[in-house]
């Protein structure tokens, strides 16, 4: 029967409840809560809350139960949210020289000062499925073993280092004072200011960033990277109340970063010396900010006087496509009727039928 | 429903109309800005709804931002009010702002449509909200909006009229069925957001307000009422809108938008009124097409009338 | 009206300049383009510009034709309406405009300034449409005797030039920037990966087009033969500089400069 698009009511009705049922999944299993997915899923959790541009673990990991563990589809259900929200105020930037480092490598030093820190990552774990975590009885409370010494207070980034030599291009914010641009409220226009790319990487879909930062390594707008630093901890936010003037805490955040340093070949007013290419995302996740360092750095390409051919370095391509919430709902929108259109193009196609077969019989009469 | 009396009452757990009124606000100011330069894309702050994007965000936004607690809304898609999507944004708006809805074109202060402008004529006074999933009408030409601005900007519309050459020199005839793009006061070439081109002529001159949004592009455009709308074409190609040589096969009109319906797997098809509520009227006024009796076309009738009342069963 | 009509309707013989470049220089980085060139270039004139690769004869084209602006120096061109003005100082629509009325550019490969995916009455008729041609009938008819024109064959007006060959595509490119009756058109090494018999067939009608319709061109190549049978003047270029110019005869039967005598006598490979 022919009533997808003429359902109404009933049946959208209908369709929510099979969803819930759906979801819910066999009865005799325990249900999910909220607080293990927070726990359990945790680097799903730290997606979702980048790309949904909320920081809140309890709302991503409701949205991902909501979800099915579609994390595209709670990432969505967490922007919905997000519209509803008051913007109270823009936090001062971020210090992460300051950060409570868990995780903090460098692949262009053997050694920094601070020292490598390892941390909890999957880089050396080999990819073997570990059946002990499929035992009924799970897997009890492992530990780990506490470090003989703490970690030092300072951690200086790796950049800062090449800074002091000048080799490296310093940081400067793109005009002292101005407002930041705010992707959630402004529409995009181009050029892009470096704020509006890095919120837009930010947001952007993994998988995209991901695929794009990986063709500049293959070919497509290479520009040499090294892993200058990548980090992982908790960093303070504060805010300048207008009735305070002066900034306060109001809260810790996990965050990564990523540094990446790449060659550039100098202009006629300028030496060569390395650039930077940024990543930055809420929680653990150092693909998104590596890939994201990348694309960073290749969308830099006009700013370079480098020639820009590929994807990756086009900033129209790469900025209008990597939201996937406007993706994902585009491509679904297909879904949606499009009957009078296709009966306009119907009509056509009988038209155009008809008047090639006329010309046919017409050529064979002559 | 007794709506006229009934103050509205809506989901407190959200504003009025879903959206807050710094956002309202910002989005009225994009819609004076759009009216006053009739056809020129106004790109504005566009917020994440509850809705997939394509879905009629931006029209959502837009109605969210016009809509007051004594408007009465109508929502159609495909010119039908009881496709699922129109149902869903009416259920939206019932809930979030509590407004009256009806499906009488007449009735409607406000209405919110996807793919159709409705057959009746519209009044002074009511606001059409057109849901647009591409603004840019040269964008199938010019991917770059750098570029697209500009042309706007310079009027360098050339490149539209060899798309509309090239039908001409392959098909004998334009060949441009729906998003058939018009020029808009005599400055701006606008896309009328995918609607048959049988619909264009309907815009020019219109007495109701005409606002578009597109949500995922983050544009609203305008046509304020009796406003020139031209359709592209050439001198001795003259604009044309699509002709059936049926009748509606339910309420017999000869003048409206007919949809294929499909009745059986064995080639039975019929046509009839897009426009639902259009047709369903001339049924009620007594006007019978050819197969009115007809039991399939019956069956057909009765599965999309009123969905006003299964909404009320549903509730 | 020009002011070189306007000068002959008066029934004088003072011949004003079309375009009048003055010391412009363009480098990129530390790599110089072109440095400090000027000339005068009258309505109907063509001149040439000669030079091996990297002697700064693109930069120099792409500077003119309003592309790149220069670093020192200025451009000046004479604006039907407004006589000689800076085309670095029009507005962008201005420039815009001048582009594609008044001025025509014939690109070295014909993908830069065809569109492959529409037919080629389409791509001739592109230009008429932008300045306001609405008579399909009328479009077509100008198409078609354009491709006559360059001698195309009128059954192919609805084809692609994705199906053309490479000599077919050039001439319809000449076409579709005549179509508006331009005063100046920019070629660069039009000839550039043709056949030696296409080029000659190519030379042989643009040299007629040229002369028939009394357009001022500057031809930029590194093909001596071209500027032998296109260009009134030359100018030879080397390191960005201009090392020599004069009537093309002169300059290529009598060189001064010794690069412009290896130039002739073909022991430079360029």
């Amino acid at each position: 029967m022919y009533v997808a698009v003429k359902g109404g009511e009933r049946a959208i009705l209908n369709s929510h409840k099979l969803i819930a049922e759906t979801r819910r999944g066999d009865g005799q299993v325990p249900e999910l809560s909220v607080r293990q997915i927070g726990e359990q899923l945790g680097l799903a959790v730290d997606r979702v809350m980048t790309e949904g541009s909320v920081y809140d673990r309890e709302l991503a990991a409701l949205a991902i139960k909501q979800a099915q563990g579609d994390l595209v589809e709670a990432i969505f259900l967490l922007r919905a949210y997000r519209t509803t929200l008051p913007r109270f105020a823009v936090s001062e930037p971020i210090d992460t020289a300051t950060m409570l480092v868990q995780r903090r490598v460098s692949a262009a030093y053997k050694d920094i000062p601070g020292g490598q820190v390892l941390g909890p990552t999957y880089d050396y774990t080999h990819r073997l499925l570990d059946f002990a975590l499929a035992a009924e009885e799970g897997v009890g409370l492992p530990e780990a073993p506490e470090a003989e010494a703490p970690l030092d207070e300072g951690m200086p980034h790796v950049a800062d280092i090449l800074d002091h030599e000048g080799l490296i291009e310093e940081e400067r914010p793109d005009s002292e004072g101005a407002e930041v641009f705010d992707l959630t409220r402004e529409p995009m226009s181009f050029p892009a200011g470096r704020d509006q790319r890095l919120q837009n990487l930010a947001r952007g879909d993994e998988g995209f960033v991901l695929a794009l930062g990986y063709s500049t390594q293959r070919g497509y707008g290479g520009n040499h990277p090294f892993a200058g630093e990548i980090r992982m901890g908790e960093v303070s936010v504060e805010i300048v109340p207008e009735e305070l003037g002066f900034a306060i805490d109001i809260g810790d955040v996990v965050v990564s970063e990523c540094q990446m340093i790449n060659q550039f070949e100098g202009s006629k007013e300028k030496p060569p010396q390395f650039t930077r290419g940024y990543g930055l995302s809420f929680g653990h996740n150092e693909r998104k900010v590596m890939a994201m360092a990348l694309v960073d750095r290749a969308l830099r390409a006009r700013e370079m006087g480098e020639t820009a051919m590929y994807p990756a370095q086009d900033e129209e391509f790469v900025l209008y496509h990597a939201d996937n919430v406007e993706a994902a709902g585009f491509v679904s929108h297909l879904k949606l009727p499009h009957y009078v259109d296709f009966q306009a193009e119907l009509n056509l196609i009988r038209k155009l039928r008809q008047e090639h077969q006329d010309r046919l019989e017409k050529e064979a009469a002559e | 429903m007794n709506a006229v009396a009934k103050k509205a009452s809506w989901d407190e757990a959200y504003n009025f109309a879903y959206l807050d009124e710094q956002t309202k606000r910002m989005i009225r100011r994009a819609l004076l800005k759009a009216v006053a330069i009739p056809g020129y894309q106004v790109p504005f702050g566009g917020r994440e709804m509850p809705l997939a994007y394509g879905w009629g965000t931006g029209g959502m936004q837009v109605t969210a931002s016009v809509i007051g607690p004594s408007d009465t809304l109508k929502v159609i898609d495909q010119g039908a009010d009881d496709t699922t999507n129109a149902v869903s944004i009416r259920r939206f708006f019932k809930r979030v702002a509590g407004v009256a809805t009806t499906e009488a074109t007449e009735e409607a202060s406000v209405i919110q449509t996807r793919h159709r402008i409705p057959e009746k004529p519209l009044k002074e006074g009511q606001v059409l909200v057109y849901q647009v999933p591409q603004p840019e009408p040269l964008r199938k030409l010019e991917p770059r909006e750098t570029e697209t601005r500009k042309m706007h900007g310079y009027a360098e519309y050339g490149l539209m009229h060899v798309r509309l050459y090239e039908d001409i020199s392959r098909f004998g005839h334009i060949a441009t069925t729906y998003s058939y793009p018009v020029m808009v006061n005599g400055r701006y070439v606008m896309s009328p957001s995918p609607i048959p081109k049988f619909d264009n002529p309907k815009m020019e001159n219109n007495k109701a307000i005409q606002l578009f949004g597109a949500g995922r592009e983050k544009r609203i455009y305008a046509i304020p009422p009796y406003t020139r709308v031209k359709s592209l074409d050439f001198d001795d190609h003259p604009f044309e809108v699509q002709r059936w040589p049926q009748a509606c096969a339910l309420c017999g009109a000869r003048n409206s938008y007919l949809d294929e319906v499909v009745l059986d797997d064995k080639g039975g098809r019929m046509f009839v009124c897009s426009d639902t509520h259009f047709c369903a009227d001339r049924q009620e006024k007594g006007h019978r097409g050819p197969m009115a009796a007809d039991p399939a076309a019956r069956a057909f009738a009765r599965s999309s009338e009123t969905s006003e009342q299964k909404e009320d069963d549903g509730r | 009206m020009s002011a070189l009509v306007l000068s002959e309707s008066l029934g004088t013989t003072v011949r004003q300049p079309l375009m009048r470049a003055t010391g412009v220089s363009k480098s990129y980085g530390d790599t110089i383009g072109c440095l400090d060139v000027s000339f005068t270039l009258h309505p109907g004139e063509v001149i040439g510009v000669v030079g091996e690769s990297g002697s700064g004869k693109s930069t120099l084209l792409n500077v003119l034709s309003a592309q790149l602006p220069p670093d020192a120096g200025t451009v000046e061109y004479d604006l039907r309406h407004r006589g000689m003005s800076d085309i670095f100082r029009l507005s962008e629509p201005d420039r815009r405009r001048l582009m594609r009325t008044d001025w025509g550019i014939v690109h070295q490969n014909p993908r830069d300034g065809l569109r492959m995916d529409v037919s080629a009455g389409g791509n001739v008729g592109e230009r008429l449409m932008a300045i306001g041609a609405r008579h399909y009938g009328e479009i077509r008819a100008e198409g078609l005797d354009w491709l006559a024109k360059v001698e195309l064959d009128a059954s192919r007006v609805d084809d692609k030039p994705k199906t053309f060959s490479g000599g077919m595509q050039q001439r319809l490119q000449i076409a579709r920037n005549l179509v508006t009756r331009p005063r100046l058109i920019f070629m660069d090494e039009p000839t550039g990966g043709l056949d030696v018999s296409v080029q000659a067939r190519l030379l042989d009608l643009l040299r007629g087009l040229v002369r028939e319709l009394g357009i001022a061109a500057i031809v930029v190549t590194h093909d001596l033969a071209v500027v032998r049978l296109l260009a009134d003047r030359l100018m030879v270029m080397r390191h960005g500089r201009v090392v020599e110019e004069g009537l093309t005869d002169q300059v290529l039967d009598d060189p001064h400069h010794p690069y412009t005598q290896l130039l002739v006598s073909s022991v430079l490979q360029v």
